[in-house]
């Protein structure tokens, strides 16, 4: 065996990489819970990809046949049913593993310097992730596919001049067709997977080029001890590893939960008007995008005025992408002398919590029908969200913060 | 502090979304049990003759229906194929969907995915529904879908109510009398069917159960298999949970 590897070892450097990346590769000892989410988020996307290609040799991605093959997917394929629920749970477990690694990273500063880049990498697969999603979500070909795909991809014909030959050309037809079906499949399985791996990869080639963060938000690297190691570190093989084999336990104990007992998950997970196939003449009486888009959508929704002469759903849209684009700036609004939430001033605590429950209570007013009333808070919400990174650099740098400890808190 | 905020703040947030799935029409709640095969098969025998002249079940096949119903195939081809259809095959119907749409203003749907399109309780109380409407062409309405271009097929069943049925009442017993009250859902017959009101509520119970089971054909066998996936899931959490502890006792 040794041989064998020493061979290759010669010819490329495994040897290297492995200590690199696992064996020698110095995690902070302090990690908590919210350090399981980066791993399982890639065990979610091993999850996607096994079961989506297996899923690819049954379905058929025309607008004829499409729906059909779904259900004989569901019905006639060995297996098919437990490989389409794993498959449409994991879509929705996806986002719920990088909503919280997302909260971890702002929550503990992981964003600050030196990882901005991570962070940069990290905001590209979750924007990637997004267009994954959406286009696998035409693929049943149900009406909540359908009318889902036709408000997004119409959202761009908001845009002034060039919008309606934009959504035009996107569609590759004047409305959701086979057409578009047959690209967003394309996209869906080739395209975005290829990218989505690539920006992994560089994600985490980044994370450990610098070292992980902590949720002391401390250097481990300048407390060394003879050897030149850090004193707070530790291997991340087998130490991490055992780690998150518990983790991926307690997850996949809930996962599964999900995937045989509430695979609809009340409507959250597979809405119920999707179990209609796609009807370009009958409008559904509400359409609404999966839970992981609606605090995007009821943004969009939010916005009610025109200004300068131009449409109030140019300006939603405009927000929408404003409340993700703003997203990829935080390393550089974050002016705290300090990394983590434990050191910096109420401010910053009081920001935080805002951006919580205006991101939850806006996804909540998205999946429900829009009145008066809601239009309403989802304005406010919507200000409060920008508030958080807009006024960061000011409550940032004007709090008090905590004396940050030389070594790791446990 | 934080982490105790938050939490509150998701508790806070939950009930919101049990609101979401809130409906318009109030319907008599239908609890389906895909164990009672003896139901499934009496609304698999109700289906193929009251409502297969005009729905398919064009995503499901005769076999699988013999097969998890426990019907002997050769006495599922004898009694409920009428076409000539082979038992491998999908449920499909003759009737032409053009012409249809033009008899009825809408071609009738599949009904295979009904059940996790509008819910058991949705179909449970509109084929209960149904009333005497002489402003509508087929001259019957209904209380769940008002205006539906369906006809009252179940009518020598059921009987015609001449007014519209009560569906979302609470059945109730009187503490003084000892009668059940609102157990009938119609106060004038127009016409009486060949059932009394407790049989007819049975045969759309074994109705709907039997569209849920279509929906949703693997829910048993899915459920069974989940119990064991999960015993599998706790045991590797307390070998993980072992050596992780094992790993991390040196460790300070």
């Amino acid at each position: 065996m040794s041989k064998l590897i020493n061979w290759i070892d010669e010819r490329l450097p495994i040897v290297e990489a492995y200590n690199k990346h696992l064996g020698q590769y110095y995690a902070p000892k302090n990690f908590n819970f919210w350090y399981f989410f980066g791993f399982l988020a890639m065990i979610v996307l091993v999850n996607q990809l096994v079961t989506g290609i297996w899923l690819t040799m049954s379905y058929n991605p025309t607008g004829e046949g499409a729906f059909a093959s779904v259900e004989y997917i569901m019905r006639d394929v060995q297996w098919g049913w437990l490989l389409r629920y794993l498959h449409s749970t994991g879509a929705s477990a996806f986002f719920v593993v990088i909503y919280l690694h997302m909260f971890r990273g702002i929550m503990y500063g992981s964003y600050q310097k030196p990882r901005e880049l991570i962070w940069i990498f990290g905001m590209t697969i979750y924007l990637v992730l997004m267009a994954e999603a959406f286009m696998g979500y035409l693929l049943p070909w149900g009406q909540m596919s359908y009318w889902g795909a036709q408000v997004i991809v119409n959202l761009f014909g908001a845009i002034p001049v060039i919008g309606e030959d934009l959504s035009l050309w996107i569609r590759g037809d004047y409305l959701i067709s086979g057409i578009t079906l047959n690209r967003f499949f394309a996209l869906h399985v080739v395209a975005l997977p290829i990218v989505l791996l690539g920006l992994v990869v560089l994600h985490i080639l980044a994370l450990h080029e610098v070292g992980s963060n902590n949720p002391d938000g401390i250097d481990i690297k300048k407390n060394k001890d003879e050897n030149g190691k850090p004193k707070d570190g530790i291997p991340f093989h087998p130490y991490y590893t055992v780690h998150d084999l518990m983790g991926l336990g307690v997850f996949l104990f809930v996962f599964c939960i999900v995937v045989f007992f509430f695979p609809e998950m009340g409507g959250l997970f597979l809405e119920q008007p999707n179990f209609e196939p796609a009807n370009p003449l009958k409008t559904p009486d509400h359409i609404a995008p999966v839970w992981y888009f609606t605090p995007f959508y009821a943004m969009l929704r939010a916005v009610t005025v025109d200004l300068f002469g131009l449409d109030a759903k140019f300006w939603g849209v405009v927000v929408m992408g404003g409340a993700i684009a703003i997203l990829f700036v935080l390393p550089w609004l974050d002016r705290s002398p300090v990394r983590s939430i434990r050191y910096k001033g109420v401010l910053s605590k009081i920001a935080l919590a805002t951006l919580v429950v205006s991101f939850v209570v806006l996804g909540y007013l998205g999946i429900v029908p829009a009145t008066e009333g809601r239009t309403l808070v989802a304005q406010v919400l919507t200000f409060l969200y920008f508030a958080y990174f807009i006024l960061m650099p000011f409550y940032t740098r004007m709090e008090k913060t905590k004396p940050v400890p030389e070594r790791v808190t446990g | 502090m934080m982490k105790k905020l938050m939490l509150i703040l998701m508790i806070a947030v939950l009930p919101g979304f049990a609101l979401a799935a809130g409906e318009a029409v109030q319907l008599d709640h239908m609890e389906p049990d895909h164990a009672n095969k003896a139901s499934l098969q009496r609304g698999a025998a109700t289906f193929t003759n009251y409502c297969m002249g005009c729905h398919s079940l064009e995503y499901a096949r005769y076999k699988r229906i013999a097969d998890d119903l426990g019907i002997p195939q050769d006495m599922y081809v004898e009694n409920l194929i009428f076409t000539g259809a082979k038992i491998g095959e999908l449920i499909k119907i003759g009737m032409d969907k053009e012409q249809s749409a033009s008899w009825f203003g809408n071609a009738p749907p599949d009904l295979t995915l009904e059940s996790r399109l509008r819910g058991e309780d949705w179909i449970y109380s509109y084929l209960r529904g149904f009333y005497k409407d002489d402003a509508r062409p087929l001259g019957v309405n209904n209380v769940v879908f008002e205006n539906v271009g369906m006809p009252h097929v179940m009518v020598s069943l059921q009987g015609l109510c001449a007014v519209e049925p009560q569906i979302g009442g609470k059945a109730s017993v009187d503490p003084l009398s000892g009668n059940v009250q609102n157990g009938e859902i119609c106060s004038d017959w127009e016409t009486e069917g060949s059932m009394n009101s407790a049989e007819f509520n049975a045969a759309m119970y074994d109705l709907t159960n039997f569209l849920s089971y279509m929906g949703d054909p693997v829910k048993l066998e899915r459920e069974r298999l989940g119990m064991f996936v999960l015993i599998f899931i706790a045991i590797f959490f307390i070998f993980a949970y072992l050596m992780n502890r094992e790993f991390w006792k040196d460790v300070h």
